[in-house]
């Protein structure tokens, strides 16, 4: 597959994506190119590069957070392409979004106590719920030192983040270390899940790694021993064309 | 609530046991109803390709898994603690639907060892009888190896496990495991081929003195037609099997093994959809009347039956005779009372061996069970005077699979995002062999399971409660055989070699095993135990309850082998004795 294809097929995707806001999509594009964004790494997407994301979940502010934030947690560098060139952003809000977000395959039955590590999340809110009270807090409390993330330097984005990693402030109920656990968690996700669900866009994830993907048989290969297998990644999301069709409300239910 | 006209049998979950104990009464004559709480689901048209092949479906979202949302269950490591729901699966995964846990295993299949039978009785004649931890309430579980192995055997030609047999009635066999207890004969088919971290697990093993043999595997080596005339296609390492439904029919699972031929016989019903709620008793308490169970469009019904065999999940299992007021629930405090007693798990440790860019592993080429394994610190197979355990772990490089989203291995020290963390992961990915170590697990007084007062599932009934956290004598172990695996990681040349011991506190976040055991233990005294060696309710001797809560503890092995060969077991025993003359087959 030659990368012009799967630019084809993103600007495709994005035509028939729900509309949205106009104003939203201008000052995410507006911040991603903005003079004091960091993304300065080899690789990293120029702003033609940037996959165009019409937010349906996150609100322009959230998605200014979320770009830059994903960005950090993987980078562009010399192995290729980070989170926000793979399209994880465009996983993260079509995931809280959809049937995930409102809580799919999640207890929710009360009542309610903090429990120990050992017995998991507790939390009366869905991940939708969570990533909307934790980026209102992150926001006003950004605005209140009279910055924006996304306008931040690269090392005070990563202290940030830190700071949002090992801490157990309150995030409008959601304390720091869930917030944060849940954005790292849906980043891989989103970086090394199928290309139908919106990230990993042309497998650039899988290709670096060596992950064949969908693919289903080695019964020869596995025999030699220690030699690279180099074979194009296949997605479940494509056609005979080899285009990729993003279709991110696959059920997580057989 | 409508009755329903009775059957001769009803039986309470289709996965494994369900589908072959149906098939064993049906084929004989009797009426049986079997009932399943989930859907319907085939090779084809459900689990084919490529959308099995969807990591963040199955894997990550658990789309096989019981209906956490309306049946969780709820978890504390201590009874001190107050127990909190399981909110979203990740330690175990039991499944649901038409075949069970069965349609997402791995396929490794193994027999536990004899003494592992006796192992009480053994332990105490063979270091003495202060060598336990007082906290240590293993058992013998009433039945011999010997009396099992023809079911054993019977079990894995009906999958047709592939494996190389170590001891071929008593004579050691070279290249399989010579410290397996004597099989009748060899497997049904040759072992799968061999991935490449697991030959080289086999020279750095070889070299050190250990015995390595092929893991058997029931995601077969070669097309096999199995001892219910079904056909099955050989593995083709696909790398998608735990957590997933095989799109090839190469996995031995109810789908490709019986279910075929039980659906076809015109005394069995099917009925999906249906979650029972309890085992209905007579006034006497001591006889079943049959079953209550409500529809998916929310009906009640109640089917009466003159049997009633529970062949649900482990933990399903004590939580219906829990629901049905079967047993006496067990008390941690006065250590009376049986029902919930004696869970216990299995105590998985790892290890990983990094190497350099020119050792290329390709993980993702891979069978469920294609791995390459020592039994030398398993079970009681190494000499345990002064270690201060009992059990022990195989160790085994089971490449499983390569799926990223959950299979990324970085060195320790590597940060947990950012550049270097993506760079550890480019650098690591293919060139990483990981080992199980996959250990025993003793029962304990503090082990528990029983109903929990507050949560509910989604009919209004308790949730299962668990009380659970590894004993000192499982860390002890885990921490011995990680030592030995190290060792041959080491000798494989490896640039780094990192051990992971298990370490408590059991946490439920993060995946172990679903390799869940006890809590309706079998054995020879009703004050330990809750079903007889037939694994037949001391209480309502018209009910048998079939399932790994039959396990006294867990051995160094994956389960389900020996839960094959206990289930022919107990359904002989039904066919050949209970059925002609219903009534408790021991006396208590």
């Amino acid at each position: 597959m030659n990368t012009k294809m799967t630019r084809r097929w993103f600007v495709g995707s994005v035509g028939a994506a729900t509309v949205a806001p106009a104003s939203a999509l201008v000052a995410t594009h507006a911040a991603g190119m903005g003079s004091t964004a960091p993304s300065a790494a080899p690789g990293a997407p120029s702003a033609a590069e940037r996959p165009k994301v019409v937010y349906q979940f996150f609100s322009a502010a959230e998605a200014q957070f979320i770009e830059a934030a994903c960005e950090r947690l993987i980078p562009a560098d010399e192995s290729g392409a980070g989170a926000l060139a793979a399209g994880v952003p465009r996983y993260l809000d079509r995931q809280l979004g959809g049937a995930w977000g409102a809580g799919e395959r999640l207890y929710r039955s009360g009542p309610w106590m903090a429990g120990s590590p050992s017995q998991g999340y507790q939390l009366p809110f869905t991940p939708a719920e969570v990533f909307h009270n934790a980026l209102r807090a992150i926001t006003q409390d950004l605005s209140a030192r009279g910055t924006r993330f996304d306008a931040m330097a690269a090392d005070a984005q990563d202290a940030y983040l830190k700071s949002l990693e090992g801490g157990v402030t309150d995030l409008n109920g959601v304390t720091s270390g869930v917030f944060f656990s849940m954005l790292l968690g849906m980043t891989v996700e989103g970086f090394f899940s199928d290309p139908v669900y919106g990230g990993n866009r042309d497998m650039v994830a899988w290709r670096m790694i060596g992950f064949p993907g969908a693919y289903a048989d080695y019964y020869e290969a596995i025999d030699r021993h220690g030699e690279k297998y180099d074979r194009e990644p296949m997605s479940l999301g494509e056609d005979r064309h080899r285009h990729i069709h993003p279709d991110p409300n696959i059920p997580a239910k057989l | 609530m409508q009755r329903l006209k009775a059957v001769d049998v009803v039986v309470i979950g289709v996965g494994m046991v369900g589908s072959i104990v149906a098939k064993e009464l049906a084929t004989a004559g009797y009426r049986v109803v079997g009932l399943e709480r989930g859907q319907p689901r085939f090779t084809v048209p459900e689990f084919q390709g490529p959308a099995i092949h969807d990591e963040l479906r199955f894997d990550i979202r658990k789309a096989l898994m019981q209906d956490n949302t309306r049946e969780p269950m709820t978890f504390r490591n201590h009874a001190s603690e107050t127990a909190l729901p399981i909110r979203r699966w990740e330690s175990f995964l039991p499944g649901t639907g038409l075949g069970g846990s069965m349609v997402h295993w791995n396929g490794q299949t193994y027999r536990f060892q004899a003494n592992d039978f006796e192992l009480a009785t053994w332990t105490r004649a063979r270091y003495g009888r202060n060598f336990l931890d007082p906290e240590v309430t293993i058992q013998d579980w009433g039945v011999t190896y010997d009396e099992l192995e023809p079911h054993y055997d019977r079990f894995e030609y009906l999958l047709g496990t592939s494996g190389k047999a170590g001891n071929l009635r008593g004579k050691i066999q070279p290249g399989g495991d010579p410290h397996e207890s004597p099989r009748s004969r060899e497997y049904p088919t040759p072992p799968q081929k061999e991935h490449f971290s697991g030959a080289m697990f086999r020279k750095a093993a070889t070299n050190l003195g250990y015995h390595a043999f092929p893991q058997p595997s029931s995601n077969l080596s070669q097309p096999y037609t199995n001892t219910e005339g079904i056909k099955l296609n050989a593995c083709v390492f696909c790398g998608f099997c735990e957590r997933y439904a095989c799109e090839h029919f190469a996995k031995s699972v109810p789908q490709t093994i019986i279910l075929p031929v039980l659906l076809a016989n015109a005394n069995f019903e099917l009925r999906t959809g249906c979650q029972v709620q309890r085992i209905n008793l007579d006034s006497t308490k001591k006889q079943a009347t049959g079953v209550t169970y409500i529809d998916a469009a929310g009906n009640e019904f109640e089917q009466p039956a003159a049997l009633v065999i529970t062949a649900t999940f482990a933990l399903n299992n004590v939580r219906m005779l829990l629901l049905s007021g079967i047993g006496k629930p067990y008390e941690p405090g006065t250590g009376k009372g049986v029902v919930g007693r004696n869970y216990a798990y299995q105590t998985m440790s790892s290890v990983a061996s990094f190497f350099d860019d020119d050792v290329i592993v390709n993980p993702f080429m891979a069978s469920g069970a294609s791995g390459t394994l020592i039994n030398d610190f398993a079970g009681d197979n190494f000499d345990h005077s002064g270690l201060g355990f009992v059990g022990g772990s195989f160790i085994g490089a089971v490449n499983t699979n390569g799926r990223p989203i959950q299979y990324h291995p970085v060195p320790p020290g590597t940060p947990a995002w950012g550049k270097d963390w993506k760079r550890a992961v480019m650098k690591h990915y293919n060139h990483t062999v990981m080992f199980s170590v996959h250990g025993s697990s003793v029962s304990t007084r503090r082990n528990y399971l029983d109903l929990d007062p507050t949560y509910r599932d989604a009919w209004g009934q308790p949730l299962l409660r668990m009380t659970f956290d590894f004993p000192q004598n499982d860390l002890k172990m885990a921490d011995f055989v990680t030592g030995k695996a190290v060792e041959i990681g080491k000798a494989m040349g490896a640039k780094q070699v990192v051990g992971a011991p298990r370490k408590a506190p059991y946490t439920t976040t993060q995946y172990q095993t679903t390799h869940n055991t006890g809590g309706a233990v079998m054995g020879g005294d009703p004050q330990t135990s809750v079903v007889n060696r037939y694994l037949q309710s001391w209480d309502v001797p018209n009910v048998f309850v079939i399932g790994a809560s039959a396990y006294p503890q867990n051995a160094s092995w994956n389960p389900t082998g020996t839960l094959g060969a206990l289930t022919y077991w107990s359904i002989d025993a039904i066919k050949n004795r209970y059925m002609r003359n219903p009534g408790r087959l021991v006396s208590a």
